[in-house]
């Protein structure tokens, strides 16, 4: 993160003349060299200027059938910046954020799909062939130059490019990589971009891919080969997977760095990710999560996404028709934050489900706790970093600070507010100098204590 | 030691390498941090004129750091420190100063310790500051305009605290090769590819965007919205308010919101739909 003025190694200085003097003095200075800085600046392009409705049309059609692909990262690729290139962009690791749409979710990229054009006939899918929705499609110059727009704006870090299926996988392939490598070779485009793969493409167009984006992915769409081969019948579990396994050999590759002088070209720095969709069958939480943490083991996945089953406009009689089961969504992400950075197994949440379903009243970490109180309570001052990272109400960051604070000090209930904002969900699992929770923990009411009083007075309502 | 009161002017509200001199000067003639002062010149000015009070506007040239220079402190101080000095808060030089002296008076692992008072505020002031920084980069907004067939963007932005020169080197490695500048009600950044200047506000324009990105804008604004899925809290806790004035965007939420629940009961109510002609597999 910038925060001195010494890290640019260009000239700055401060001026007191008045703003208009200096705008006129800007104005007049640019003149002064434009012919240097014409050629640096990105070249407007007239034909897009003159067909803005048509584009206008296009991006409305086009967003609105992206819209249901849950990934919105920018974040985790190598640092790089436009200092010493011709065109614009940077990443430095961390996702920005540059607006939010009003369901909550954030807005970083242009995502749009290249075409919604499809010759495939998944039932869950708006733009499948069987569908009535308007169709579009974006040539590859229209795509780049609307990145560029709106990335010299500020309004987004980069691109997320999917397509609907036309003529043949690799045909389709071939035009979504084309637009990356316009974007990097032709603009020297140092943004984010982020390309959805076809799961038939050929290996060769895979590898193309990943030189120009930072993150690839496919859609794993359903748990099961049941369910897939049901519901999205020209899709096959067993291509997908050799597809996310040439990608996953593609970026091991490219970060292996025994190679010393001959370092391999850098691939998919950001790694890959999938989504499923979940209420769209009728598989379990616990399918679901084991099938997550196969991906994660076995393709070295960076994310898996969750998508509510969402009511679309042109349904198929196949799907329920109802809204979308956000808490159910909500368990599957807390559970997935479990496997990656709590230490959790698969099975350990597993064993917490009510035939194969996740808690809706607890997240699955206080469930856990609750059902293995013989853990419990855990010492701060000397507990080890896995046992810590098993309280409730204390995250990753939480912990860290408590190992680092324990270097110098032995920590008291109160030192605890500084380092959590949760410390009553965690009084009854944890020992301090000055505080153990004594016959809290052992409780027969703690469980309805712990869902907190809007949960309990659900409870308490429907049992009236 | 020295008993009476004395006073140090910081030229900027955000000059660390400033007030790291000054704050070396101090130390070195041991100035307790009770009898220090802190201002920044073009704050409150002639407010302190009266006081009798010793004045230190500019590091004595003769004066011997180099005792202060063996006063280590740690790397973490100076990197906290550097996010702190652009809060607001009056009280943070002061607040720094306190905390550089008990770091080289007898508590060298004071920064360890994140429930000592003094470091827990400062690293809530540095996590505000980070904060409005990431919004920044964030919520910055540029507008295009034409002078004489050159591009140039502009932006207004309304910061917490004084990011401004904290923020720019993002923006010039962003759009390194663009002409813009980024204006707040303090000062505005100016770069031309080359160098990073400083000077006077300029106001938001009222000029519409070249090209008209701005309709684009929202037109993929409210198509990307799937209205089955409506947080407004969750948007708002990460979008606040307070932005949404120099948001084009902003002016959709309400209609998308309240169209939102109609929209998504309407998908329900239709039902599933009647193949089209093009699905007929032979």
């Amino acid at each position: 993160m910038s925060i001195s003025f010494q890290e640019l190694e260009i000239h700055s200085k401060y001026s007191n003349l008045d703003a208009n003097s200096k705008l006129n003095t800007a104005f007049s200075t640019f003149e002064k060299n434009s012919a240097q800085r014409v050629k640096r600046v990105q070249p407007v392009n007239v034909g897009f200027q003159n067909s803005m409705s048509r584009i206008g049309h296009k991006l409305a059609i086009l967003a609105d059938a992206a819209k249901y692909d849950a990934s919105c990262s920018s974040s985790g690729s190598t640092a790089r910046h436009s200092l010493d290139g011709k065109g614009i962009g940077s990443t430095e690791g961390a996702g920005i954020c540059h607006s939010y749409a009003p369901d909550g979710r954030c807005i970083s990229l242009l995502k749009v799909l290249l075409t919604n054009f499809c010759t495939y006939d998944c039932h869950y899918c708006v733009n499948r062939v069987s569908s009535n929705t308007p169709r579009a499609r974006f040539s590859v110059d229209e795509v780049v130059s609307l990145t560029l727009s709106f990335y010299k704006r500020n309004y987004i870090e980069g691109l997320f490019l999917s397509s609907g299926i036309i003529q043949s996988p690799d045909y389709t392939m071939e035009q979504v990589v084309e637009v990356a490598r316009r974007l990097r070779t032709v603009h020297d485009f140092r943004g984010y971009i982020h390309l959805k793969t076809i799961p038939e493409a050929s290996p060769e167009l895979l590898a193309q891919a990943g030189l120009y984006a930072d993150r690839l992915s496919i859609n794993v769409e359903l748990p099961t080969r049941s369910s897939l081969s049901a519901l999205a019948p020209e899709k096959d579990h067993a291509s997908i997977g050799r597809s996310m396994g040439t990608i996953r050999n593609a970026i091991e590759e490219a970060s292996d760095t025994s190679y010393g002088a001959h370092k391999p070209q850098a691939f998919a720095a950001a790694g890959q990710s999938t989504q499923m969709i979940v209420g769209a069958d009728d598989a379990s939480d616990t399918t679901i999560l084991d099938c997550s943490d196969r991906l994660y083991k076995r393709f070295k996945m960076k994310r898996v996404y969750y998508s509510a089953f969402s009511p679309i406009p042109d349904a198929s009689a196949v799907l329920p028709l109802a809204p979308p089961n956000l808490l159910r969504e909500h368990r599957l992400y807390q559970a997935d934050w479990l496997m990656r950075f709590y230490g959790f197994e698969a099975r350990e949440i597993a064993d917490q489900a009510y035939e194969g379903m996740l808690d809706l009243a607890l997240d699955p970490k206080l469930s856990w706790a609750l059902s293995h109180r013989d853990w419990f309570p855990v010492d701060v001052n000397s507990a080890c970093r896995d046992s810590l990272l098993r309280v409730p109400g204390l995250g990753v960051k939480g912990v860290e600070k408590i190992l680092q604070a324990r270097a110098s000090m032995r920590l008291r209930l109160s030192d605890l507010k500084c380092i959590s904002r949760s410390v009553e969900r965690m009084k009854p699992f944890v020992t301090t100098l000055d505080w153990s929770p004594s016959t809290l923990l052992e409780s027969a009411d703690l469980r309805i204590q712990m869902m907190g009083r809007k949960a309990q007075m659900d409870l308490f309502s429907t049992a009236s | 030691m020295v008993s009476k009161h004395v006073t140090c002017t910081v030229e900027h509200p955000a000059d660390f390498d400033f007030w790291r001199l000054h704050a070396r000067q101090c130390l070195a003639q041991h100035i307790e941090p009770e009898y220090l002062s802190w201002r920044v010149k073009s704050e409150n000015a002639g407010l302190f004129d009266s006081i009798d009070s010793n004045e230190l506007s500019e590091p004595h040239p003769d004066c011997d750091t180099s005792t202060a220079s063996v006063m280590r402190v740690p790397a973490a101080f100076v990197s906290l420190a550097a996010q702190v000095i652009c809060h607001r808060h009056e009280q943070r030089f002061a607040l720094l100063y306190r905390v550089l002296w008990r770091l080289t008076h007898g508590e060298k692992d004071l920064m360890s310790r994140c429930t000592d008072n003094d470091i827990h505020t400062l690293n809530q002031m540095a996590c505000a500051v980070r904060r409005d920084q990431h919004k920044m980069k964030a919520f910055v907004r540029f507008r295009q305009y034409q002078v004489d067939g050159t591009d140039y963007y502009h932006a207004f932005f309304e910061p917490d605290h004084h990011i401004l020169r904290a923020t720019s080197g993002f923006f010039c490695r962003r759009f390194a090769n663009m002409l813009w500048s980024i204006s707040t009600p303090d000062e505005c950044a100016h770069w031309d590819g080359e160098v990073l200047e400083y000077g006077p506000t300029v106001p938001a324009h009222s000029l519409p965007d070249t090209e008209n990105m701005d309709d684009l804008w929202l037109t993929y604004f409210q198509s990307i919205f799937n209205p089955a899925r409506l947080k407004l809290n969750a948007m708002r806790s990460e979008m606040p308010v307070k932005y949404w004035k120099n948001l084009p965007e902003s002016v959709l939420i309400a209609q998308l919101s309240s169209g939102a629940g109609e929209r998504s009961q309407d998908m329900i109510d239709r039902g599933p739909t009647v193949p089209s002609r093009y699905s007929k597999k032979g």
